[in-house]
Order: C-alpha cells, then sequence, then structure tokens
C-alpha cells in the first residue's frame, strides 16, 4: 500500500503558487486555508475583546462612544462564532474526516473549495459596516429586532453576511454527510467510526436544520426593513418576540454545532494520552445524538424573561434540565476512560483536560440558569457572560487548540516544541480563569452586560477581568509561535506520532500523502478505533 | 458602669467596627445575589442557594475523582492502563443519579415559579413603558391613579460619564443608578407591574424585587411585587436597547403606606400646577432654565450637551437649518419625530417642548435667540 501512495504522489497535477490555495480542491489545503481563516478571525476578532476589556478596565467612558463600544461586543461575537470556531471546526473535519474514514479526499472536492472562499467574502462585507454611514451593527449578534432595524447603511451588508455564511457552512455539512456516508473503507462500519467523525456527522445535520432557519429570520428582517412587511413590527401587526423564537430555534442547536466537534476531538486525545479505549463508545454516540435531538425543544430558555405562560416556562426549563443528563453521562464517560489509565500529559492532553473541568464548570452555570425562576435574576447579566464564555473559551476553543497540537506533527511531519506548548497551555489557563470567573460574581451581584461603562462597585473586578482578558490575549500569540516553529522544522515525526495512537489517520506517513487513502485500508474489529 | 456592660461595649464596638470593615470589603468585591426585600426575592435566592451547593457538591466529587485519576494513573508513576472500555451497571448509575438529582431541583423551582407568575390580587397596579432611553411610569389605580411621569439619568451622572469627562465616577454616590424622578411605591402591598416599550425592547429590573421582565412593543408583560422593607433599591435596563442602554436606570423608593398617599397627593397637585402652566404667557428665562432641564435628559443622549451630534448618526442642533428656522417646522419634528427621531407628543407636555424648543434656540451659535410659548405648541398638535 506505500508504494502505491507514493506512486500515486508522482502523478498529481497540483498547482503551484497562488492557484494552488485559489483553485484547490484537496482537503487538506482546503483545510489548512480554514484554519488559518480561523486564526486571522481568531485575532481579529479577539482585538475587539481587547477594546472591550480596555473601555472597561475602569467606570467612565475614556477610549470608545457608547455606540462603538456596542458594535464592539456585536462585532466581535460574530466574528468568532461565525469566524472563528465554525470555520475551526470546518477545518479539522476537512483535514481529519478522510483521513480517519479511509477515504482519498471529501466526497465533493469543488463545493469544499467554494464553501471555503465565501469565507473571506462575507467577512469582508461584514467588517466594511465599520467605514459606513451609521457604523457597524450595534443591536447585538442576536439581531433582536426592533433594534437591529434602526442600524445605518450596514443593515443589508450583515444580512448578507449571515446568508453568505449559512450557505457556506450548508454546502461544507452537505460535504462531510455526504463522505462519511460514501466513501468509508471497507469494514468502517457506523459503530466503528472515531467519535470525532461521528460528532461531526451529527453537527453536519444539526448546520443543515439550523443554518436555513437563521436564513429565513434574517431575511424576513430584511423585507420588514426595505419592503414594507412587518413580520416583527408590532405596529403593523407583527411580533417582536417572533424574531427572538426563531432565531433561538437557530440559535441553540448552534451552541451545539459549536460545541460537538470539540468533544469529538477530546474523544480522541483522552483515550491516547491515557493509553486506554475510550469508555463506553456507543453510550457516547448515543449521548451525543440525545443532545442535539433535545437542542432543538430548549430554545426559549434563552428568552425565559420575554414573558412567556406558566406552561411553556415549565416545558423549556424541563427540556432544559434534561439535557444535563446525556452531557453528564459523556463526563462521567471521559473519566472513565482516565480512570486506571496510563496517563501522560502532552500538550494535547493537558487542553482535554482543560475541557473536562472548565466545560464541565460552565455547564453547572448553565444548568442554574435552566431552572427558570433563578434565570429572572441571571439573565442578561454577567453571570451569563461568565456561562457561555466558559463553554465557548476553555470548553470548545481549548478543545480545538487540543486537537490542533495533537494532529499538528500529522500535519506537517515535525514534533512542535512540547516546552512551548505547555507555556501555551499554562499562559492560557491561567488568563482565562482570571478573565472569566470573576465574572460570576460581577452577574450575581447585578452588572448587567452589554454597557460600556458601570457602577463603581464593581471596579475592582473589572479591572482583574481585564488583567486577565489581555494576558490571554498574549498568550496566544504562543500558538502562533509554536505553528511557525513547527512547519519551519522539527523533530521527525513517526507515523505513529504519538505512544498510543489508534485510528486509520496513524497509519499513514506524517506528514501525509496528497491523496490520503487512493487504497482503501481494511478495517477489521482490531484495526477500528473504538 | 458594670464590668459586664463594659465587656458588652467593648464586645460591640470590635464587632461593628469588623462588620465596617468586613462590609467595606465586601463592598470592593460583591460576590453574590442579593437576598431581596420580596418573599418573591427570597424564595429565588434560596434556591439560587440550594442549586449552587448541589452543584458544588457534585463539582467536588467529579472534580475529585478526575484529580484523583490524574495524579495516581500516570504513566510517570509506573501506572500500567487498564483496558476496560464498557460497563452497564456503572452506566446505567449515572444516568439514573442525575436524572433523581434533577428531579427533586425541579420540584422547588416549580413551585417557587408557579408562585410567582400569581399576579391576581393585586391592590395596585404601576405601568413601566420603556423609552429609548427613560422609563415612564403610569400610576393606573389607586391613590395615585392618573400620576404619569418620566424618569431618566440624573443630570450630574450623565455629565460624569461623558468621554472623558473629567468627573471621576468614584465621586459620585451610586454612580449611573441615579434618576431624575424616582418610582415611589407603598410597602406592605401587592402591587401588579405591567411592562411595556415605546420603541425598542427594553428589560426592568430591580434585582432586590428578585426578578426582572422584558418591556416589549406591543406586548403588555404582567408581574407582581410585595416590598416588606422600606428602602431605596436601584437597577437597570438589561435588555441592550441602542448606544444608551447602560445610561437607563431605575430608582425605586419603597416607602409605608401613610408616606405614599402623601406622595400621591403632591404628585397630583404638581401635575394640575404643570397643566395650568400651559395656558398662561411665559418669560424667556423661566423656558430657558425649564429648557436646559429637560434638554439633558431627553435630547442630549443623542444630540450631546454640547449640541454636535455624533456624525453619522445623530445631526447637530448646533447651526442646524431646522433650529434656526421657521418655529412651526422645530414644533412640527418635536411633535411628530421622523426616522430615529422620537415622537415627543405623548412624552413632553406643551410646556415642555415650548421650553426646550427656546433652549435650543437660544443656545451655542445658533442665531434666531427667539421664543416658543406654550400655545404656540398647541397650535401645533
Amino acid at each position: 500500500m506505500g508504494e502505491a501512495v507514493i506512486h500515486e504522489d508522482h502523478h498529481d497535477h497540483k498547482p503551484t503558487g497562488i492557484g494552488r490555495w485559489l483553485f484547490s480542491t484537496n482537503h487538506k489545503d482546503i483545510g489548512t486555508m480554514y484554519l488559518v481563516f480561523s486564526l486571522i478571525m481568531f485575532f481579529i476578532g479577539g482585538a475587539m475583546a481587547m477594546v472591550i476589556r480596555a473601555e472597561l478596565f475602569q467606570p467612565g467612558l475614556q477610549f470608545v462612544d457608547p455606540q462603538f463600544y456596542n458594535s464592539m461586543t456585536t462585532v466581535h461575537a460574530l466574528v468568532m462564532i461565525f469566524g472563528a470556531v465554525m470555520p475551526a471546526g470546518v477545518g479539522l473535519a476537512n483535514w481529519m474526516i478522510p483521513m480517519m474514514i479511509g477515504a482519498p479526499d471529501m466526497a465533493m472536492p469543488r463545493m469544499n473549495n467554494m464553501s471555503f472562499w465565501i469565507l473571506p467574502f462575507a467577512f469582508t462585507l461584514l467588517l466594511s459596516t465599520f467605514f459606513m454611514q451609521g457604523g457597524a451593527p450595534a443591536g447585538g449578534w442576536t439581531m433582536y429586532p426592533p433594534l437591529v432595524l434602526q442600524l445605518g447603511d450596514g443593515f443589508p451588508f450583515l444580512i448578507f453576511a449571515v446568508h453568505f455564511l449559512g450557505i457556506s457552512s450548508i454546502m461544507g455539512a452537505i460535504n462531510i454527510i455526504a463522505t462519511v456516508f460514501n466513501m468509508r473503507a471497507p469494514g468502517m462500519t457506523f459503530m466503528r467510526l472515531p467519535l470525532f467523525v461521528w460528532t461531526w456527522i451529527i453537527t453536519a445535520f444539526l448546520l443543515i436544520a439550523a443554518m436555513p432557519v437563521l436564513a429565513g429570520a434574517v431575511t424576513m428582517l430584511l423585507t420588514d426593513r426595505f419592503f414594507g412587511t412587518a413580520f416583527f413590527d408590532a405596529a403593523g401587526g407583527g411580533d417582536p418576540v417572533l424574531f427572538q423564537h426563531i432565531f433561538w430555534f437557530f440559535g441553540h442547536p448552534e451552541v451545539y454545532i459549536l460545541v460537538l466537534p470539540s468533544f469529538g476531538i477530546i474523544s480522541q486525545i483522552i483515550p491516547t494520552f491515557a493509553r486506554k479505549p475510550l469508555f463506553g463508545y456507543a453510550s457516547m454516540v448515543y449521548a451525543t445524538a440525545s443532545i442535539a435531538f433535545l437542542s432543538f425543544f430548549v430554545w426559549a430558555h434563552h428568552m425565559f424573561t420575554v414573558g412567556m405562560p406558566l406552561a411553556g416556562e415549565l416545558f423549556f426549563m424541563y427540556a432544559t434540565m434534561a439535557i444535563a443528563v446525556p452531557t453528564g453521562v459523556k463526563v462521567f464517560n471521559w473519566t472513565a476512560t482516565m480512570w486506571r489509565g496510563s496517563m501522560t500529559f502532552e500538550t494535547p492532553m493537558l487542553f482535554a483536560i482543560g475541557v473536562l473541568f472548565m466545560f464541565t464548570l460552565g455547564g453547572f452555570s448553565g444548568l442554574m440558569m435552566g431552572i427558570t425562576p433563578v434565570d429572572f435574576q441571571y439573565h442578561d447579566t454577567y453571570f451569563i457572560v461568565a456561562h457561555f464564555h466558559y463553554v465557548l473559551v476553555p470548553g470548545i476553543v481549548f478543545g480545538i487548540l487540543g486537537g490542533v497540537y495533537y494532529w499538528l506533527p500529522k500535519w506537517t511531519g515535525h514534533m512542535y516544541d512540547e516546552t512551548l506548548g505547555k507555556w501555551h497551555f499554562w499562559a492560557s489557563t491561567i488568563s482565562v480563569n482570571v478573565l472569566f470567573f470573576p465574572m460570576h460574581f460581577i452577574g450575581l451581584a447585578g452588572m448587567p452586560r452589554r454597557i460600556p461603562d458601570y457602577s463603581t462597585q464593581f471596579t475592582d473586578w473589572n479591572m482583574i477581568i481585564s488583567i486577565g482578558g489581555f494576558g490571554f490575549g498574549l498568550s496566544q500569540l504562543f500558538l502562533v509561535w509554536v505553528v511557525i516553529k513547527c512547519i519551519r522544522g522539527g523533530k521527525k515525526a513517526s507515523n505513529e506520532v504519538w505512544e498510543g495512537a489508534q485510528g486509520l489517520e496513524f497509519t499513514l506517513p506524517s506528514p501525509p500523502p496528497f491523496h490520503s487513502f487512493t487504497t482503501p485500508p481494511i478495517v477489521t474489529n482490531a484495526t477500528a478505533h473504538s | 458602669m458594670s464590668v459586664d456592660k463594659l465587656k458588652q461595649a467593648v464586645f460591640g464596638l470590635v464587632a461593628v467596627s469588623l462588620f465596617l470593615v468586613s462590609g467595606a470589603v465586601l463592598a470592593e468585591y460583591p460576590l453574590n445575589l442579593t437576598e431581596g426585600v420580596t418573599p418573591t426575592s427570597q424564595k429565588v435566592y434560596e434556591l439560587h442557594m440550594a442549586i449552587l451547593y448541589i452543584v458544588t457538591a457534585i463539582g467536588i466529587a467529579v472534580f475529585g475523582v478526575m484529580a484523583w485519576s490524574i495524579f495516581y494513573h500516570r504513566k510517570s508513576k509506573g501506572a500500567v492502563a487498564a483496558q476496560f472500555h464498557h460497563s452497564t451497571a456503572a452506566e446505567i448509575t449515572w444516568t439514573v443519579i442525575p436524572i433523581l438529582i434533577l428531579v427533586g431541583m425541579a420540584i422547588p423551582a416549580t413551585k417557587t415559579l408557579v408562585f410567582m407568575e400569581k399576579t391576581g390580587g393585586a391592590d395596585m397596579t404601576l405601568k413601566v413603558t420603556g423609552y429609548q432611553w427613560k422609563w415612564k411610569y403610569d400610576y393606573l389605580d389607586g391613590e395615585g391613579e392618573g400620576i404619569s411621569f418620566f424618569s431618566a439619568l440624573s443630570e450630574r451622572d450623565y455629565e460624569a460619564s461623558q468621554k472623558n469627562s473629567g468627573i471621576d465616577p468614584s465621586t459620585i454616590e451610586n454612580y449611573l443608578r441615579n434618576v431624575n424622578n424616582p418610582v415611589v411605591l407603598p410597602v406592605d402591598t401587592k402591587i401588579r407591574i405591567l411592562t411595556t416599550a415605546a420603541d425598542v425592547i427594553h428589560a426592568w429590573w430591580v434585582p432586590a424585587l428578585g426578578w426582572k421582565r422584558d418591556a416589549v412593543p406591543g406586548y403588555i408583560n404582567d408581574n407582581w411585587t410585595y416590598i416588606e422593607e422600606p428602602g431605596v433599591y436601584r437597577g437597570k435596563c438589561t435588555e441592550l436597547c441602542g448606544q444608551n442602554h447602560g445610561f437607563m436606570p431605575i430608582v425605586l423608593h419603597a416607602v409605608s403606606k401613610e408616606e405614599y398617599s402623601v406622595w400621591a397627593e403632591e404628585q397630583k397637585s404638581l401635575q394640575l400646577a404643570a397643566a395650568d402652566g400651559a395656558s398662561r404667557e411665559w418669560s424667556k428665562d423661566e423656558l430657558l432654565e425649564k429648557g436646559k432641564s429637560i434638554y439633558s435628559a431627553n435630547c442630549a443622549s443623542c444630540h450631546q450637551a454640547d449640541g454636535n451630534g455624533i456624525e453619522g448618526l445623530f445631526p447637530a442642533l448646533n447651526g442646524s437649518g431646522i433650529v434656526n428656522g421657521p418655529q412651526k417646522d422645530m414644533i412640527n419634528l418635536l411633535l411628530n419625530g421622523k426616522n430615529l427621531m422620537p415622537a415627543f407628543k405623548d412624552q413632553l407636555n406643551d410646556t415642555d417642548i415650548a421650553a426646550v424648543i427656546t433652549h435650543e434656540r437660544n443656545s451655542w451659535e445658533n442665531t434666531v435667540k427667539d421664543v416658543v410659548q406654550p400655545s404656540d405648541v398647541k397650535a401645533g398638535r
């Protein structure tokens, strides 16, 4: 098989120079572009967070106007969700899924190219609004009407950017489903798929179900503004709360679109470094599917305070609490995987353990907010800002970072600098907690979110939070340093890379050939990942 | 003075100073939800603490197992990996136990929620309307029936919150939590509070009452409260409502029923006086004085204190063609609004509008310097 791979490599007519990237139909090159794009957006969104934390360092307004501050929080969220986290997940899927299921490439390579290249255009549309009359979107990433309709010339650009992002995500999702359903190697049955592939299939179905709903909602905003409809205008017989229901019918599955790939990644990493098979493979698959299914029935917990009948509040409270059960199963399974293992703590494992601890912490505050009567106090305060940042940053971003460290030697053929990687982990972990933990306190004590200035009893905590924020921002420079260093050279990585590594991707050379598996491998129970 | 009494005094002094010191420290680092002053807020606080203790206990157990494993089951300690990967018994256990814990949480949560939603049988009703960026309070029945006023951020806080204002916020007590007209409510009374909005969605939140509720245009949400202790309770708008979302606080004075009656009578006579004022001729100085405060409460958040607006968002009034143009057009614009400019006909009375127009036409570099009377505004309606 090795010979066949090398033979095929000779016949690759891959374009060189800029054409290699512009016209690429190769899952690895497209995966790389997704990851690089995601990193750039991570720093752009991060820069906006730094503006926010600089302004909140002390009470009073020092640097920005309230309107620009609102643009910062709004666009920070849009950039981080749609520009950093989602493309990072798709990038990892592109790189790894064909290699993990024994396929040569993705099922639809040209569509793959298009779904990536839509992204830079979409974000050009979105970020160009900063230079328009009326400024960038400032009504929150949730785009609630009537406020969002007050946006100036940037309004249609926001709507079309969201449309493009949705189209890109749907194409990526179709591609992943088509690839996994049709291109698995012989013997790679569904219940032998690596967990990362499983979480991505489920994510892809969520994307296909949820993104059109968002597209519909923003289209209704567009017609309300320009074509005289009144979907969300009470004065015209419409209903502003309707938008919130539609938005969160997308928005809650979106939460799991973001988090499931991270769950998949740490399900690959933990068994490798515990040198022990993943505990409860089947229950992991079923738990992931249950979480995804339940995610369509809990949307109104984002809007408990909007005014709902008691029966509605009770239903959404119970459904939300129910999600804790499959999520708990996953956490217990990961813990049981580590139990009586033979663990080592290379950087990917450190990030995975970070996810395990800090995602669970975010889960606890999530459970608290699911209890409707107490959410009437928590809602729209810094308590929720703490919650979703715990879930998104040490829960999801750490998972992605763990994945990057885990597979980086496979991609580049070189081991990364372990010392720098550990520095990156510890600097990030300490600063992220200084950044987000005190937000619980100021939220409970009554500081609302999305405000550029605050009452003076919150001053000290806000200073500490800002220091944590600057620290976390700076810590990410380690990542750039490690990645560049690793691409340029380093100790040669073996096929297996890690002592306990399992799975088809670790049977290929490091770096892998241009077309991953031109001859499909035969998968048996013994060679399957689980 | 007996030794015992001396002991008591010393002990008391120590206790008080310790309390003050710890109070000062805690004031710098607030940590937790308020217990509040209503039966609802106390139930919510107890529920919050109960759940917090439960998740903390679960956290200690789960993180403890993880930490134990990380510490003892490491390769460097010579741990050899077991190869088990399945246990039906364990998996059933850690599915069933969380379900039981959740049911245990759901029962008190349901009870509290049902209690909070019982809005019937109220002794009086207050309607709260959110505006960009102030609150309007209407007393719909009882002793205060007919009282209606707007409540916006106080002038001093507004000035200090301007970019690089040069005023240190720490010199202002309750910075960003002061208003020009606080809402006054009686204690020991079941009060129904209706929330709605005139422009975009807002949310009315006084933490001491134990809940917040969105104020949505086209909707009237109903809530209730029963305040048990007189005092001043402060809160904020908690739904993003545009640029000055952070600057529309709530101040609630809870007073005894007797004080409330006195206050209600006072308000009604003030409103009668204001209505009378609309029919007489006002001097320029009177109008200018009144206009200045109307301007800072209603206009300055967009058009700015210096009248120069914000480029690309809110037009300047300083040197503006409308402000220096015919009075009739300007009165019409204020009454009926245009684009983002709200219609003030239901928000301000004739005297207020006459005063603020006079103020604007006489301020900054504007040249007309004329006077608009309440009767001119009345004619424009």
